[in-house]
């Protein structure tokens, strides 16, 4: 009866909130989106293939700029995957182990501040924004005392970390651990019981467990619709067996509760932090590093290697041909590249606007998607 | 005689309007700065505070830029159209500052009409066509979806905005904006009789204004700017402009029909309309401050909500609308009309009152805790 037309809109990869260089190619009916089909690309650097023209060392600052807002744990998947390809898991010291679940920890709260931040000034709400990275800086701070830079940090070696902890850091750490949990309070003041939030967020972007694990959606996204899984608690790595604490579990699968599991997160990380103080504490200083040759060259073989990183499971895939000193493949399975897969899924029969708070729940960084 | 009439009839309104114009758009241009120092302070960050004294001369600063910038007209766009879209919204509400006694009268008033409040109704509602006009002539799809929702928002709450005033003419009896304040200033503000139709208006008159949490016309995550997401340099400013002097005038209007705009008396008694002009010109000014701080404290709530809330999706918008606000401003007048046929508008007052002590004691009751909100393992099972 009525000739209808669907418009074709671009959205990105120039757009204020796709996060990055993301470009959603969107059918719309109105305002009802038919068809979103994400289109990536655009901050490709090969760091795949750079890999395997570098010695292992070499590949830690690059594994920095994939996702760029949680380097610490980049670094730390990288640098853990190697150690196990050469068989010195075991040997890393304990006061190495807690710095680098300490910094995994601090990156990702910082991270999750970030998402938080964007995902609420993506709804509208712009105050979240300020109050998040007012506590983000006190981590990026914290970063930089210890490694002299606060975004891309290439914080750890293999076999170790490159320094011990300043002095005073650790008190400095103990300050904001004990100042953090308030903040979060703070925010979700702000947002949780906010019915315009709820509004904007209840029953949006729902995935059940089934389609979430079909999609290989992991992290957050997968937690919140309600499946246990963390590598920290089921593939333990580091010293995290030792350490107590729980993992935060959605219900319905939708926006809401990834919010709600995201902000659960951020105080189970500050309750690690916490114990973590007393720990490294007792542990001898200056002993951060295993006794491994200078010149990583890991036997022949192949492995791979996942860590919870803020988005999810973090795997690096590494090949050695046991003769030189770089890998002869090495690819990382990165959680935004994989978790943008359920985005079509999500979006079909949503608004525009709640397209953004779905790109905003996937919390994606592009230079993990594009690597 | 005629240059008496003259006098009386073009030149003295004119002084007038012009006199209004220029403190109008001062306040325009200070509520930019205003704006930006007040989301600094609630956001933790300092706001501009480079240019000038705490950043005062940002007021100055800002036009300077815009009148500076390369004036972009993007080649595929409908000329007129995108030429006219900043100018429109700009007339209607320059024009309603003729009608808005911004003090006492005869002096604060350009041009007095005894049915001002519809021809204000009717002006700012033309503000729109700005808009639609705007993102339609741009040619660009995200400014199209701004201009589409700000009509339909426009559309939508057009209604509750004017079926909400109706409880307010039906109390005092008249469209004229002067005898509207009178009786409040010999009652009492029709804030307490009519407090369903103030809030009411007040949500509508965030949503006409295009305003978070009903920001959606140009909702920046969204439809990157909406409407003027094509305009650049002054065009874009005018478009600001506009936004900001509806806000006002707004603000003007729930002054005047539900807070006793420049009177602060009950029952007669304080200072009352004939009080103020007795007092000569110290009681225009007293008048006057009257006026500008209570439209001033709705400049700040309208602010404090942009910090506040997230925003609406645009179906939510609608339901709020049709679904609450209309059906509750027909109620309104239902309830207003019984009261005022039975001739007991006194009552009202007393309810109002109950209600806004209840609405107190419900936000007061306790000092709130800090939403000790469930974290996600309390909704759900922990590992």
């Amino acid at each position: 009866m009525f000739d209808v037309h669907e418009m074709e809109i671009n959205f990105g990869p120039q757009h204020p909130s796709t996060h990055g260089v993301l470009r959603v190619l969107l059918s719309v009916d109105g305002e009802r989106i038919i068809n979103a089909k994400p289109v990536i690309g655009y901050l490709h650097r090969g760091t795949e293939k750079l890999f395997e023209h570098m010695a292992y060392p070499q590949c830690v600052p690059h594994t920095d700029r994939m996702d760029y807002v949680a380097s610490a744990t980049n670094n730390l998947g990288f640098v853990e995957a190697v150690e196990k390809l050469m068989g010195v898991t075991a040997q890393i010291p304990k006061r190495a182990q807690l710095m680098r679940v300490i910094l995994s920890e601090l990156q990702r709260i910082s991270s999750h501040l970030l998402w938080l931040a964007t995902h609420a000034i993506d709804i509208g709400a712009m105050t979240p924004f300020f109050y998040c990275f007012r506590e983000r800086e006190q981590i990026l701070d914290l970063f930089e005392n210890y490694c002299g830079a606060r975004l891309t940090l290439n914080c750890m070696r293999i076999g170790g970390m490159p320094d011990d902890l300043p002095p005073g850091w650790l008190d400095d750490l103990e300050e904001f651990t004990g100042k953090f949990d308030a903040a979060v309070d703070e925010y979700e003041s702000l947002l949780t019981n906010n019915r315009i939030w709820k509004r904007r967020t209840v029953g949006i972007g729902v995935i059940s467990p089934e389609e979430a694990i079909e999609w290989g959606v992991t992290g957050p996204p997968l937690r919140g619709s309600g499946v246990n899984w963390d590598l920290r608690k089921a593939l333990p790595y580091e010293c995290y067996s030792e350490l107590d604490f729980e993992v935060p579990l959605g219900i319905n699968g939708d926006t809401y509760d990834r919010y709600l599991c995201r902000m659960a997160e951020m105080r189970q990380s500050n309750r690690i932090l916490k114990q973590c103080i007393p720990m490294i504490n007792a542990t001898p200083a200056g002993d951060i590093k295993a006794k491994i040759s200078r010149v990583v060259r890991p036997p022949e073989g192949e492995v791979y290697h996942s860590i919870e990183s803020p988005k999810g499971e973090l795997g690096y895939y590494i090949i050695a041909d046991g003769k030189s000193t770089n890998a002869y493949r090495c690819h990382v399975r990165p959680p935004s590249f994989v978790n943008l897969q359920a985005l079509p899924a999500m979006a079909k029969g949503h608004l525009v606007a709640d397209l953004v708070a779905l790109i905003g729940t996937i919390d994606i960084v592009l230079g993990e998607v594009d690597r | 005689m005629t240059q008496a009439l003259l006098m009386r009839y073009l030149l003295w309104p004119l002084v007038k309007f012009l006199g209004a114009f220029i403190v109008v758009q001062a306040i325009v241009a200070a509520m930019n700065w205003v704006e930006r120092r007040l989301l600094g302070l609630i956001q933790a960050r300092l706001g501009p505070n480079r240019v000038g004294w705490h950043g005062l001369l940002q007021i100055v600063a800002d036009p300077i830029k815009f009148l500076l910038k390369e004036d972009i007209v993007p080649s595929s766009s409908e000329k007129v159209a995108y030429f006219l879209g900043p100018m429109l919204p700009l007339i209607p509400t320059f024009m309603v500052y003729c009608l808005i006694p911004f003090g006492p009268p005869p002096m604060f008033i350009a041009a007095r009409v005894n049915v001002a409040l519809l021809l204000v109704l009717a002006l700012t509602s033309t503000g729109v066509y700005g808009i639609i006009l705007g993102g339609w002539a741009s040619n660009n799809k995200y400014s199209l979806m701004g201009g589409l929702r700000s009509a339909a928002q426009m559309v939508s709450y057009e209604v509750p905005f004017g079926l909400s005033i109706v409880g307010v003419l039906m109390i005092c009896g008249s469209l004229d904006l002067v005898r509207i304040v009178d009786y409040q200033a010999n009652n009492a503000w029709n804030l307490f009789p009519q407090i369903v139709a103030f809030f009411i208006f007040f949500v509508s008159m965030n949503a006409e204004n295009n305003r978070t949490p009903f920001d959606l016309p140009e909702a920046e995550s969204e439809l990157v700017a909406g409407y003027h997401t094509e305009y650049s340099a002054m065009k874009f400013a005018f478009f600001m402009l506009a936004e900001y002097s509806a806000m006002i005038v707004n603000s003007c209007l729930v002054t005047l029909l539900f807070l006793g705009g420049w009177t602060m008396a009950i029952d007669g008694k304080g200072l009352t309309t004939q009080q103020l002009v007795s007092m000569g010109v110290l009681g225009g000014i007293i008048g006057l401050a009257i006026f500008l701080t209570k439209m001033m404290f709705f400049m700040f709530v309208y602010i404090w909500f942009r910090a506040t809330f997230p925003r609406f999706r645009f179906d939510q918008l609608m339901d709020l609308g049709w679904k609450w606000m209309i059906p509750l401003a027909l109620g309104n007048i239902v309830v207003t009309g019984v009261f005022v046929l039975i001739g007991q508008e006194r009552l009202m007052y007393w309810i109002g009152l109950a209600t806004l002590g209840a609405i107190g004691f419900h936000i007061f009751r306790k000092p709130v805790p800090a939403v000790k909100a469930k974290t996600a393992h309390e909704v759900a099972h922990a590992s």
